[in-house]
């Protein structure tokens, strides 16, 4: 950057100093507790709403897993207390199949969608995309408030689906129709499935909301001298998936409500030929292939979604930690963006096994297996950025290296899943759910507790207590790897996955030391997570004091807001940026925010 | 009883946890924080290097232990089976080797370049030689991969030959029904509307059709194939999609009401080399559920026996077509002297 440029961005921020003043002035209305905690418009206050309602939701799913995994490793046992808790759904203290049913359909969604859609990018977008790109709040403060009660409503609907009679949706977070579309299929396909449908329309038009003032913010709102190229990673992952999001999830909703119609208004759009429960039904000619096609139009990007924001995350983590810049700037967008615009291209190599035209899925392959060549530049990026660096290992640190490993070890279990072949046979087995939890899964959650680790000063001005991430990290990684790890080889076994009793089954009842194994540790992995929200509501008022105003040593604006900042973020006017947010370790200096201009004597370098 | 100890113990293991956490902050604060830090920093890096070295020995322990049991390389069943462990061969030799090089470095780095005084972290934002290695490199090795996936998935896909035998598979909640196509080796139409469990037409096969009246329905029993003889199966599904599954073939086809679905292969052991082969007097050949269908998906179980076109023949021989079994009034074998109720009566029960 020439002096030049330097002086010349001097003079405008003076202009840019007396709109803004205006504009502060607005925020110092007196604020009831409802207008600041509750209808808040402080895109902080949304983001942190968004957090502690992701908290609770990820409560709900990870305890519906343990008691899932309960009757998996324990299949000849009874647990009485369950049926204390659960009554008919688990008579006899026997996990019922109707129950084991909704309990997985019910973990899926709410942490696919719940937790790692809202709670991690509804909170880390909030939070940081004004405070990143240096701006007072988001485009529109009001939709960001509608986005969260959006959300809200779409989770006390699916909340209350759990108390029906008939018990919540049951057919799997993918919903296949027939079995959701039809009330004699299955409990779960009766007032529960309804409820679900609305829940996810409510959700997703939460998600278009929140999407479309992620992107105006990010494109229209940065502050002086923060051309595209100078924003951090955080913000280019932000942007890719609110477009992934604004383009896909509107897919979703239109399969949901065609569902909804066919349920309800006897239409024909997935059901043909059936006859079930003793009568024949009058649909024909639709088509219940079409629904997986508009499911994973969005599921698949669904899955970029997630990770994403947690890729973003993570090399701005790793950079800050190592000391060093991020290594291959140009190359982490360029392979962002790549694998944005193949998220598009491949929803059907989950539809392998449906019939689908051989034809056609050889392009699924091809297209599949190359998302491997960015997702592989990334990590070699991420390898380098740790390469002659000064680590320090804090807890954040610590889940983005963790992210890494586990990206890199469900990375390439995707290349067996990708690869329609070998896919005929691991198709619908375990080896899918450990691939999928693994890279998605754990991996995004590892991105999401990083980020909470990292940015929990920023948010509440405390620390978290250090002991208990250290603890929370460990016994989080061990037992992702040993709940997940084995599990690819029951799936080789050709183990399919939804089964919750594998007795009867000559080919597959040959796992139940493993079986009880990871029950075990899924118990344990569950119990350090409850450790951890303790840390978290505890810290948020017991927690350490943070006493310096960039305490990770940070070149990105955030750090440069007050400790605890107010609505507005800045009390002043927005600083100026002046360099991109890399600069770690330069010309001898241990970090240079990008609001310091650029010496004359300072090398070149990017 | 159990289960509130083991809570107990648990809140007790919490307690106790917590408390040294806070303790370990006051203690931090009054030892100096940065001196603190520097020794947690150093702990830290030596578990993660721990970490790398146990894992890798675990991977090669769990490998160990239940490579065995999973269903080996060489033991498919099936001419397409063995294309699919080939190629299964192929990926788990190539990620396995990227695998242990990039957990090694990762785990080694960050061992490595833990903060220290002596350091500093050296300012390296970008080198275009790199990247485009690692862009070549993955994408070589791809186009590899993809080539052989390809290869073996049309080979597998591809038209069944013409001396295929047919038969029919129609899953529904939670049963498998199968249909031979009989002597004139066509399977007769059916249509949904048409099917009546009580009147021995579960199937809905239109009477009408001639080519129906050869037609064997089997329910709740083995299929039969023979071994080295390609068999085509034909997919359907009643009420929601289901999903044959065979996992000693290593093949699997979704069943869609409404859209049938067509899977060929040719099997190559018999049952009885399967028992030998695997040691284990009890093998069975299994057809698994394997999409999601309802709360009776995890038993949706059939069984198949493969053997030698003689045992074939002979098993087939005894079976009665379907069309006999709605009418049996027309049917030439039924003895004449009882009434038709009667027989209508006994004979499906020994057939199911």
């Amino acid at each position: 950057m020439s002096n030049e440029a330097n002086m010349h961005g001097h003079a405008e921020v003076i202009t840019h100093h007396d709109v803004h003043h205006d504009e502060h002035h607005v925020h110092h209305h007196k604020e009831t507790f409802i207008t600041k905690y509750i209808f808040s418009q402080d895109h902080k206050t949304i983001g942190k709403q968004f957090l502690i309602t992701g908290i609770v939701w990820a409560i709900i799913g990870g305890l519906f897993s343990v008691l899932f995994r309960l009757q998996l490793g324990f299949p000849e046992q009874t647990f009485p207390i369950l049926e204390t808790f659960f009554g008919k759904w688990a008579a006899g203290g026997v996990i019922q199949p109707e129950f084991y049913y909704a309990l997985v359909t019910i973990h899926g969604t709410v942490l696919v969608f719940f937790v790692l859609t809202a709670g991690l990018s509804g909170t880390f977008a909030n939070l940081l995309i004004p405070l990143q790109i240096g701006a007072r709040d988001m485009a529109s403060t009001f939709l960001n408030m509608v986005y969260y009660w959006f959300f809200f409503i779409a989770s006390v609907i699916m909340f209350s689906s759990l108390f029906v009679h008939t018990g919540p949706a049951s057919g799997g977070w993918t919903v296949y129709p027939p079995l959701s579309a039809l009330h004699q299929a299955a409990d779960g396909s009766k007032i529960g499935m309804d409820l679900w449908l609305v829940s996810m329309a409510m959700f997703i038009v939460s998600s278009l909301l929140g999407g479309l003032n992620y992107i105006a913010t990010i494109l229209n709102m940065r502050t002086k001298g923060m051309s595209m190229t100078r924003m951090p990673l955080t913000m280019w992952a932000i942007l890719f998936t609110a477009i992934l999001g604004v383009l896909s999830f509107p897919v979703l909703l239109s399969g949901a409500i065609l569902l909804l119609f066919d349920r309800n208004l006897g239409t024909s759009f997935y059901l043909s030929d059936i006859y079930i429960a003793g009568q024949i039904l009058p649909n024909e000619g639709g088509s219940a292939i079409l629904f997986q096609h508009l499911f994973w139009f969005l599921g698949h990007p669904e899955v970029y979604i997630i990770l994403l924001p947690a890729m973003g995350m993570v090399s701005e983590i790793l950079s800050v930690n190592s000391r060093k810049p991020i290594f291959g700037y140009m190359a982490m967008v360029g392979s962002l963006f790549a694998i944005t615009i193949l998220a598009f291209l491949v929803w059907a190599h989950h539809m392998f096994v449906t019939g689908l035209n051989p034809f056609l899925g050889a392009f699924f392959v091809l297209l599949t297996l190359l998302i491997a060549v960015p997702s592989a530049i990334k990590v070699f990026n991420w390898l380098t950025t740790l390469w002659r660096g000064n680590i320090r290992f804090t807890p954040g640190m610590l889940f983005a290296i963790g992210f890494v490993s586990l990206f890199i070890s469900g990375g390439l279990t995707g290349l067996f899943l990708g690869n329609s072949t070998i896919d005929i046979h691991l198709h619908d087995t375990k080896f899918v759910v450990a691939h999928f939890h693994i890279v998605m899964g754990v991996a995004s959650m590892f991105g999401m507790h990083a980020g909470i680790y990292h940015w929990f000063p920023k948010m509440f001005g405390r620390y978290l207590n250090n002991t208990l991430g250290y603890i929370h990290f460990w016994v989080t990684i061990i037992g992702a790897y040993l709940i997940f790890w084995p599990m690819h080889y029951e799936g080789l076994a050709g183990v399919p996955r939804r089964y919750l009793d594998l007795r009867d089954w000559h080919s597959f009842n040959k796992f139940d030391d493993l079986n009880k194994m990871i029950t075990v540790v899924s118990i344990i992995v569950f119990a350090a997570q409850l450790m951890f929200v303790f840390n978290f509501f505890y810290s948020i008022f017991k927690g350490r004091k943070v006493r310096t105003q960039n305490p990770w040593g940070s070149n990105t604006l955030e750090w440069t807001t007050p400790i605890n900042p107010g609505h507005g973020n800045w009390p002043g006017e927005i600083p100026e940026v002046h360099r991109w947010a890399y600069d770690y370790g330069k010309d001898g200096r241990e970090f240079i925010p990008q609001t310091e201009p650029v010496g004359e004597n300072e090398s070149k370098d990017h | 009883m159990q289960t509130t100890f083991i809570i107990l113990i648990l809140l007790l293991g919490f307690l106790i946890t917590f408390q040294i956490a806070k303790a370990s902050e006051y203690v931090s604060v009054m030892r100096g924080e940065e001196k603190s830090r520097k020794q947690t920093n150093k702990i830290n890096a030596f578990l993660l290097l721990a970490f790398l070295v146990l894992g890798l020995i675990g991977v090669y322990y769990c490998n160990e232990k239940y490579g065995p049991k999973i269903l080996q390389f060489g033991s498919a069943a099936s001419d397409h089976g063995n294309d699919v462990d080939n190629m299964l061969k192929i990926t788990i030799i190539i990620t396995g080797i990227v695998f242990v090089i990039t957990q090694i470095i990762l785990f080694w780095f960050a061992y490595k370049y833990q903060e220290s005084d002596n350091r500093k972290a050296y300012y390296y934002p970008h080198n275009n030689k790199l990247e485009v290695l690692w862009t070549a490199v993955p994408a070589i090795v791809l186009t590899v991969m993809v080539g052989f996936g390809l290869y073996y998935w049309f080979r597998i896909t591809g038209e069944a030959p013409p001396n295929a035998m047919q038969v029919e598979v129609t899953g529904s909640q939670f049963k498998w029904e199968f249909r031979y196509p009989g002597k004139d080796k066509v399977l007769g139409k059916k249509y949904f509307k048409a099917i009546k469990e009580d009147e021995n037409n579960p199937l809905g096969q239109l009477w009408e059709d001639s080519t129906n009246k050869d037609d064997i329905y089997i329910v709740q029993e083995d299929l039969h194939l023979v071994v080295n003889k390609p068999v085509k199966l034909i997919i359907n599904a009643k009420d929601v999609i289901h999903d044959v599954g065979l996992s000693h073939f290593r093949l699997k086809m979704d069943a869609v009401p409404g859209t049938p679905t067509t899977m060929w292969f040719t099997p190559t052991k018999t049952t009885a080399q399967m028992k030998k082969e695997m040691n284990d007097p009890d093998f069975v050949y299994e057809i698994s559920c394997d999409q999601m269908c309802g709360q009776g998906h995890y038993r949706m179980r059939g069984t198949i026996v493969v053997e030698t076109q003689e045992e074939f023949d002979f098993w087939m021989a005894k079976q009665k077509p379907k069309f006999y079994l709605a009418h049996p009034h027309l049917d030439p074998n039924a003895p004449k002297k009882d009434s038709v109720d009667k027989i209508a009566a006994v004979v499906p029960q020994e057939t199911n």
